[in-house]
């Protein structure tokens, strides 16, 4: 399994913070993101701006992801004041 | 280093202890508080949501480059998480350095960083209505093309 990890934005209009994902080989981010995307259309005009991270490093959507890994779906941050 | 995540408040006097050294000149600290106001709306309140792991990780990323691009001693990098009232610290950045000019400079560059890169986020609360901060110095809005 792949765990999801959503985030603010991102997790209100999915109206969850986490989920599990089964692993195919060959996953990428891409394709993670295609399936969130497919759950929850909502998050659909969203996406240009979404960042992705595997097991806390930033990562590009080509990169793939192995069973058991973590991908954090990142809206713009606004961390601060 | 002192790198922190935390819904509790943000103490400077615990920065200030932890960037302490005997070479260092001088000590600079910027605290980011919440402001009653943006973009000519009355803020009521700011609740802040993170990915305290990474976030921890990105900032010591962070701290570990500002180490090598300035003069430093030692740095902390604390962000607050959870709901935050008018005039609450959210941010804390701390450091040590043997003369002043640097602890400015290096102050202000890692603030901007952490607005870039750290998984934190920021919802405004007003009297009718929030809404989710989607900060314009983010990474994901700065985007490289090659980030997608």
């Amino acid at each position: 399994m792949i765990t999801v990890l959503l985030f603010a934005s991102v997790a209100e209009k999915a109206g969850t913070r986490r989920l599990e994902l089964p692993d195919g080989t060959g996953t990428t981010v891409g394709d993670i993101r295609d399936q969130l995307v497919e759950r929850y259309p909502a998050l659909e005009p969203m996406l240009p701006n979404l960042l992705f991270a595997v097991d806390e490093e930033y990562v590009r959507t080509d990169a793939p992801v192995r069973a058991g890994q973590t991908v954090a779906v990142i809206p713009p941050v606004s961390g601060g004041c | 280093m002192l790198t922190r995540v935390t819904p509790e408040p943000l103490v400077t006097d615990e920065a200030v202890a932890a960037v302490g050294n005997p070479a260092a000149g001088a000590i600079g600290i910027f605290l980011g508080v919440v402001r009653d106001n943006n973009l000519g709306r009355r803020v009521n309140y700011l609740e802040y949501d993170a990915y305290p792991s990474m976030a921890e990780k990105v900032m010591a990323e962070i701290g570990r480059e500002a180490c090598g691009k300035f003069a430093l001693e030692d740095v902390a990098i604390l962000h607050r998480t959870g709901r935050l009232e008018i005039g609450e610290a959210s941010l804390l950045v701390a450091v040590s350095t043997g003369h002043r000019a640097e602890s400015f400079e290096a102050g202000h560059w890692i603030v901007n960083e952490v607005k870039k890169r750290v998984p934190v986020w920021k919802k405004e609360v007003w009297e009718d209505g929030e809404e989710w901060i989607e900060g314009p110095e983010s990474l994901g809005v700065q985007a490289p093309a090659s980030m997608r």
